[in-house]
């Protein structure tokens, strides 16, 4: 068997990963991260940009972290993350319903070299709440992750559930931060967050998420372009690689194929962030 | 290998890409594979599946070197026996049956008395988890996913071959380790809907039962083809080279008198 990587040599980023801590409750978490550094060599990921969240709900609600345990998951990020620099950059993760302490994470994961930002679902997106974390990260230059449920039409427990609407008010409010939205495979109804998103152009959906439905990928590029999306894994990573294999049939433009892959990420982080990839004066002006 | 999970026809709730047996050949001469068992989409709501099973046969006949029927028998409808009887005749490589959206409990006698007839005429039946992530159904696609004990029930009550499609790393343990060795022989899984890495539930069902339990299914036209085969790629080196079952070889089984 072949060891090249499975999806070609060129650069790659997963702009949503995990990884696990020690603190998480699971025994197992080295073994977890292992097998995600392993299976990303394999495909050829350049460069993970991941987040820690919290605890993972052992001692808080994996989506409403506790301060403590937002602070004890960045720090074992901004480890690994240190200790891997060729192949990993990190959010700091933060709970929007304490403020202050939000903020000076943000302050904190920025001095430890995050080059953005992970909001979960602590609280609805376009909760006020919100705000001064937005405009922290527009005056640090700091991208914003946020957990989205495509079409939210009730309740679900353990989260404030946003969608593509909620999220599209926010990134309203805040133009000169860029938002990605998580996962458009990860659960929900994909097909309601694109034309929820297509007039806020400084929201990008990530790709990930478990669901491999046939046709998102091309309402994607229908809808938003290949300039507006950004490839990713986040917890399954071989939809991820069957994803890249999908655009390869939908026989894109090589250009439109390197945005999806890592140019894109290159525009939200800046090039400086991912020097592994192609020079930076490679990469297009937004 | 042929693909045990694939569809033609539309989709109720959601607009599928032209969801027809010309595609389906093209992609699975695409992901090099040999076949599909081949399922009617629509006929998954019909209340009667015999104008369905009547329309699949027609779409598939001039592709059956490559696409095998995979019809509806439903165990509540008159007449379910000759029409089973019928279509294996007519070249059934399985039959599928969906007792969620049928309504039909776990210890329902009628789908046990489907499991008994198929095992008797040596067809696999087929079962589907969900053609959908829960998350995002329609509102009135209001069936809830198979259960573990659906499947654990048929499993002991019929020496049939069952094929679980769609079933996720829990459903699977819970039927599986439910079961005594003889049951568990007689079920097969496809992976399309089971976890790689980094959490690597596929690697680890591979190694707990063993990957000869395991089928391929892609659920085209709902489903990425792609995906399984990306799973398969991503196993880590312990299981890079075990060997799933051909799903062909369960059909192929009837033809040999035991």
């Amino acid at each position: 068997m072949s060891d090249a990587p499975l999806a070609g040599d060129g650069p790659l980023v997963d702009v949503h990963a995990h990884f696990c801590h020690a603190s998480a409750g699971r025994t197992d978490w080295e073994r977890i991260n292992a097998a995600r550094m392993w299976a990303g060599d394999r495909i050829g990921i350049t460069y993970h940009v991941a987040s820690i969240l919290g605890s993972y709900g052992h001692t808080s609600p994996p989506y409403f972290p506790s301060p403590e345990d937002a602070a004890c998951g960045n720090e074992a990020m901004a480890a690994l993350a240190a200790g891997d620099p060729m192949r990993l950059r990190w959010y700091v993760t933060v709970n929007p319903n304490h403020t202050a302490h939000a903020l000076g994470e943000i302050e904190r994961g920025a001095s430890l070299g995050a080059i953005g930002i992970k909001l979960l679902a602590s609280r609805r997106a376009d909760d006020p709440l919100l705000d001064p974390i937005c405009e922290l990260a527009a005056a640090r230059g700091l991208p914003v992750l946020h957990h989205v449920w495509q079409h939210r039409t009730r309740e679900w427990p353990n989260q404030e559930i946003s969608d593509g609407r909620d999220l599209a008010r926010l990134a309203e409010r805040h133009p000169r931060v860029s938002f990605i939205l998580a996962h458009l495979g990860g659960g929900g109804d994909w097909a309601h967050t694109l034309p929820a998103v297509r007039d806020v152009p400084n929201l990008h959906p990530d790709l990930s998420g478990s669901g491999v439905d046939r046709g998102m990928l091309d309402a994607a590029l229908d809808f938003l372009g290949a300039r507006r999306l950004l490839w990713a894994c986040d917890l399954t990573m071989e939809t991820g690689l069957a994803r890249l294999r999908a655009l390869d049939v939908l026989g894109l433009p090589a250009d439109d194929v390197a945005d999806i892959r890592w140019r894109n990420a290159a525009r939200l982080f800046g090039a400086a962030a991912f020097p592994r990839c192609l020079p930076a004066d490679s990469v297009r002006a937004t | 290998m042929i693909d045990c999970a694939a569809y033609i026809g539309h989709y109720p709730f959601r607009y599928l890409p032209h969801p027809d047996p010309e595609g389906l050949v093209r992609v699975l001469a695409r992901e090099g594979l040999t076949g599909a068992w081949v399922g009617h989409l629509p006929t998954v709501w019909h209340r009667d599946p015999a104008p369905g099973n009547a329309a699949l046969f027609e779409a598939l006949a001039s592709h059956r070197a490559l696409l095998a029927p995979a019809p509806v028998v439903r165990p509540d409808w008159p007449g379910w026996e000759r029409m089973l009887r019928d279509l294996v005749e007519r070249g059934a490589a399985c039959i599928r049956a969906y007792p969620m959206q049928w309504g039909m409990a776990s210890n329902d006698p009628r789908m046990i008395e489907l499991a008994r007839a198929c095992g008797e005429l040596a067809t696999p039946l087929l079962l589907t988890v969900r053609f959908e992530d829960l998350r995002q159904r329609h509102a009135l696609d209001v069936a809830p996913d198979l259960t573990a004990a659906h499947v654990r029930a048929l499993a002991r009550a019929s020496e049939g071959r069952l094929v679980v499609t769609g079933a996720g790393r829990e459903l699977i343990e819970e039927t599986h380790w439910g079961l005594t060795p003889d049951e568990q022989r007689r079920v097969h899984w496809d992976f399309a809907w089971v976890w790689g890495p980094p959490e690597e539930h596929l690697a680890h069902l591979f190694r707990t039962l063993g990957p000869d339990r395991f089928v391929y299914g892609t659920h085209w036209p709902l489903r990425l083809t792609q995906n399984p085969r990306a799973n398969l790629d991503l196993l880590p080196d312990d299981q890079r080279n075990a060997r799933i079952t051909d799903a062909g070889s369960l059909a192929a089984i009837r033809k040999t008198p035991t």
